[in-house]
């Protein structure tokens, strides 16, 4: 095969996944355990490697990388879903069926806060099978703990402040209303630019009007 | 330091050592080779293949012979094998109508398009031990005749259904998808494509007794063997890059069609019912069993009381893999000695509670007595 | 490690890291987050065959397959020991699949695989518990039917289980129950925890560690998250009581922890060393000695 005909090759190939797939894959779950296990603490992921196209994050990608698959039906905001490149690298990679309704998606991926629909619009889960919802992958710029609104549940030994930039009118309160639904309701794992953090639906969510 | 807790290591590997001894047995005697096995014990191959989830008879010939003939051990083999295989996808599915025919029977009809083929049967022997064969004696050869390959035998429930008396297959969108209970944890109630694959790779012995329970009254199934039919077909699978589809090569199976009792409702006019049996392989007490078996399960589909085992799906399907039974059954050999500590504190907490109670009634007795 | 149980042929150059495929990981690793996510809950998961029978393990080996990484310190527990058999064959095969350093030092460790026990030594918000469960449905004994329970759950619908302990107060004057003593996790689930004594039960109440459980044949794996509400169930008149044993263990001195029994002679002679062997063995590292001794075989009376 001549160089020319690889190169144009490669320049129509999505970019690479990540680099050790397995150990890479091993070590961004442990972050993403260890973020939902301890809600509002912040994980650095060790990935840096990774060059996703735009506007996929390092973390949100590696996230989607590690734990999607063609058994997670996927639902992707409005700007992603009409983004070939995006689209094509995360079929290429995880091969993931993507899916028009939010209530049908065991994944969501959110590349910006303004994007997120009604957590409400997710899937939740049954009383018989409350493990039928959707984790959502919400992307921001930053993860900061020890200030913010307050968290208590379990993962928490007492309380835990946290707070997420930029964050959406009404975000906190939508969290808060899904919190009600326990054990039914959506867990999201934010990803920032190399962290993530967990809020999974057991977490109680106070001092919003702070 | 403490000797009772130690040593757990080495005692395993002495344990393999003469295992592996035992295995061997008398070493004057020559080893087998897996040929040998998948040859002249091919029935034992067939169930390992059935039960083990996975065509392949040279692995099941070495899986019996690393076994020492323990066809459960060698199912389990086979399946840890299995599961680390690569997944390619799903064949299409196969067409037993067309199946290069070896044995073929109906117990129905006298005669039927295709004919009734014997082949090679247990049946009809005298069971009477061979000692020609403990001498070594050679099999004599049968005669060989040419013989024109019929495209398509249909079967007998095609026959019938053209009739309109027994229910028609199940009709299934081609697109429709599969479910796997080796991708997919077992739900209740499951679906029939569910329960025929669990049944395919259950223990012959669960489902044969299950099978005849139901023959005895327990569930009664009223069943006539439709055909039963062994012989080789071709797998085929579409190639989602090649845009078409390729053979595979071909496989031996066995296949059962029960017919049952007719039903009605007042939408459908009586008809015959079906019980289907299918396994890699031969294994024709196998597709009998699984026949009546997977027409009880269908209990509840076709409006029937459910009041005996074999109607209950959550109670045959969660039992029926001698995979997932033998390992809890004989995990009981594992150390307990935790539990069985925790059960003898309360044991002897409670008896001399119940002790104490005693004495004291009795001196309440003589108290009153003496008074 | 000079002595090694020979490899059946799982080294690394066969099998994948761990064992299990990727996409089988990545499976077991989203049950795993629902279970963090809805602690106490099973969630279903479609367990694979191991290479190890259904009931020796199979889900606390998938669930530590799937969590375990290179740079982890894995220790093999079963009924408190390091050495019983079946912790030597699934400590081998991790050994032989992934590399990773073991060791018998609950403090050393990171995954903690355990079979029955919890370790004696408080565990820290770094390191993962994972139990192996053989029957997760703490209710399956008075309801077999997993269509049944599961709707027991779903409604909150435990008076059946209250009935069961209470039967056993009124026939026993106790709760009749000293291992696998179920528990209600953060005021919602009714929880199995796995076949470990009852007197290991409190604690899992605010443990710091993270408690993962898998049972493979039952397909099923749930989660305690690290400081989460564990509660015996019991009633006012009737509190949950842990087992006291009347002795300290005999070659360490320890006291207030789980102990086995172990039979002596054919007179009925018997002793009571601690469960946790590491426990036991730090503790006489550090100079503690027993009533019978380091070494009770040779004690005197003993031989």
């Amino acid at each position: 095969m001549s160089t020319q005909t690889a190169s144009s090759i490669f320049a129509k190939a999505p970019a690479p996944g990540l680099a050790d797939p397995v150990h890479d894959a091993q070590s961004v779950f442990r972050s993403a355990m260890n973020a939902l296990a301890q809600p509002g603490t912040v994980q650095q992921l060790d990935i840096l490697t990774l060059s996703p196209p735009a506007p996929l994050s390092v973390a949100a990608t590696a996230l989607v990388l590690t734990l999607c698959d063609y058994d997670t039906p996927l639902w992707l905001d409005p700007t992603l879903a009409t983004n070939g490149t995006v689209k094509n690298y995360i079929r290429f990679h995880t091969a993931a069926p993507f899916v028009e309704s939010p209530a049908e998606a065991a994944f969501a991926l959110v590349s910006d806060t303004k994007l997120l629909p009604a957590i409400a619009s997710f899937a939740a889960g049954n009383a018989e099978y409350p493990d039928r919802s959707t984790t959502i992958v919400l992307m921001v710029d930053e993860l900061t703990e020890d200030e913010g609104i307050t968290l208590k549940g379990p993962g928490i030994k007492t309380e835990k402040q946290f707070s997420i930039a930029p964050a959406p009118a009404m975000f906190w309160q939508q969290m808060q209303d899904n919190s009600t639904l326990y054990p039914l309701g959506i867990d999201i794992i934010f990803a920032g630019t190399s962290q993530v953090a967990g809020l999974p639906r057991s977490t109680k969510i106070t001092g919003l009007e702070a | 330091m403490y000797v009772a807790v130690k040593g757990g290591e080495k005692a395993i590997r002495n344990a393999h050592k003469l295992m592996a001894r035992d295995r061997r047995g008398d070493t004057s005697v020559p080893s087998l080779s897996l040929k040998q096995v998948s040859e002249q014990l091919y029935l034992s191959v067939s169930r390992v293949m059935a039960e083990g989830s996975l065509y392949d008879a040279e692995l099941a010939a070495l899986g019996i012979k690393q076994s020492r003939g323990d066809l459960i051990e060698a199912a389990f083999l086979m399946r840890a094998y299995r599961t680390t295989l690569p997944r390619f996808g799903y064949s299409k599915p196969i067409g037993t109508a067309k199946m290069l025919i070896r044995r073929r029977i109906s117990a129905t009809y006298k005669d039927l398009p295709g004919g009734q083929l014997l082949g090679p049967t247990f049946d009809y022997t005298q069971r009477l031990l061979d000692f020609k064969l403990a001498a070594d004696g050679e099999a004599p050869t049968p005669e060989v005749q040419e013989f024109e390959k019929e495209e398509v035998v249909p079967r007998v429930t095609d026959l019938l259904n053209e009739e309109g008396l027994i229910e028609p297959d199940e009709s299934i969108a081609p697109d429709a998808p599969v479910g796997d209970i080796t991708r997919e944890p077992l739900t209740f109630p499951a679906d029939r494509d569910l329960r025929l694959q669990n049944l395919a790779r259950g223990d012959e012995g669960f489902l044969l007794a299950l099978g005849y329970s139901t023959q005895r009254g327990f569930g009664r199934t009223h069943p006539f063997a439709g055909e039963i039919r062994l012989g080789e077909v071709e797998v085929d699978f579409f190639m989602e890059e090649l845009g078409f589809e390729v053979p595979l090569g071909t496989m031996t199976v066995t296949e059962c069609q029960m017919i049952n009792q007719f039903q009605g409702s007042a939408s459908a006019p009586p008809q015959f019912t079906r019980g289907y049996g299918l396994v890699p392989g031969q294994g024709e007490r196998k597709v009998m069993a699984m026949a009546l078996v997977d027409r009880s399960l269908r209990a509840e589909e076709l409006g029937e009381e459910i009041d005996s085992p074999t109607q209950d799906q959550e109670f045959v399907l969660s039992h029926s893999d001698n995979v997932q039974a033998t390992g809890f059954v004989e995990h009981l050999k594992l150390p307990h000695y935790v539990d069985f500590q925790s059960e003898l504190e309360l044991i002897r907490k409670v008896r001399k509670e119940w002790q104490e109670k005693r004495e004291a009634a009795e001196q309440e007795l003589i108290a009153e007595a003496a008074q | 490690m000079t002595e090694r149980v020979e490899t059946q042929g799982i080294s690394g150059e066969h099998y994948n890291f761990a064992y299990l495929d990727e996409q089988t990981k990545r499976m077991i690793r989203r049950a795993i987050l629902k279970g963090i996510a809805v602690p106490g809950y099973q969630v279903p998961f479609a367990a694979r065959e191991m290479p190890m029978p259904y009931g020796w393990g199979t889900g606390g080996v998938q669930v530590t397959a799937a969590v375990i990484g290179k740079n982890d310190c894995l220790k093999m527990i079963d009924q408190g020991s390091d050495d019983t058999t079946n912790a030597v064959a699934l400590r081998n095969f991790f050994v032989e699949t992934t590399g990773v350093d073991t060791t018998t030092k609950t403090k050393d460790a990171s995954i903690i695989q355990t079979r029955h026990r919890i370790p004696e030594e408080n565990l820290t918000k770094d390191q993962v518990l994972v139990y192996q469960v053989p029957i997760p449905e703490p209710l399956r004994f008075l309801e077999p039917r997993e269509t049944e329970t599961r709707k027991m759950h779903a409604l909150e619908e435990y008076g059946l289980m209250h009935v069961k302990l209470y039967e056993d107060i009124a026939k026993f004057g106790h709760i009749a129950t000293a291992y696998a003593y179920p528990v209600m996790v953060q005021d919602r689930y009714v929880m199995d925890p796995s076949p470990t004594p009852k007197f290991d039960n409190p604690k899992m109440d605010q443990m710091e560690a993270l408690q993962l459980f898998g049972a493979g044949r039952e397909k099923r794996i749930y989660a305690i998250p690290p400081h989460t509400k564990v509660v015996s169930l019991d009633f006012e008149d009737h509190p949950f009581e842990v087992t006291k044993f009347e002795q300290p263990c005999a070659i360490c001195g320890a006291e207030e922890i789980y102990l086995d029994e172990v039979i002596l002679d054919d007179a009925g002679n018997r002793m009571f060393v601690c469960s946790d062997s590491d426990f036991c063995e730090e503790r006489r590292d550090v100079g503690h000695v027993g009533h019978l001794g380091t070494n009770p075989l040779e004690a005197e009376g003993n031989d």
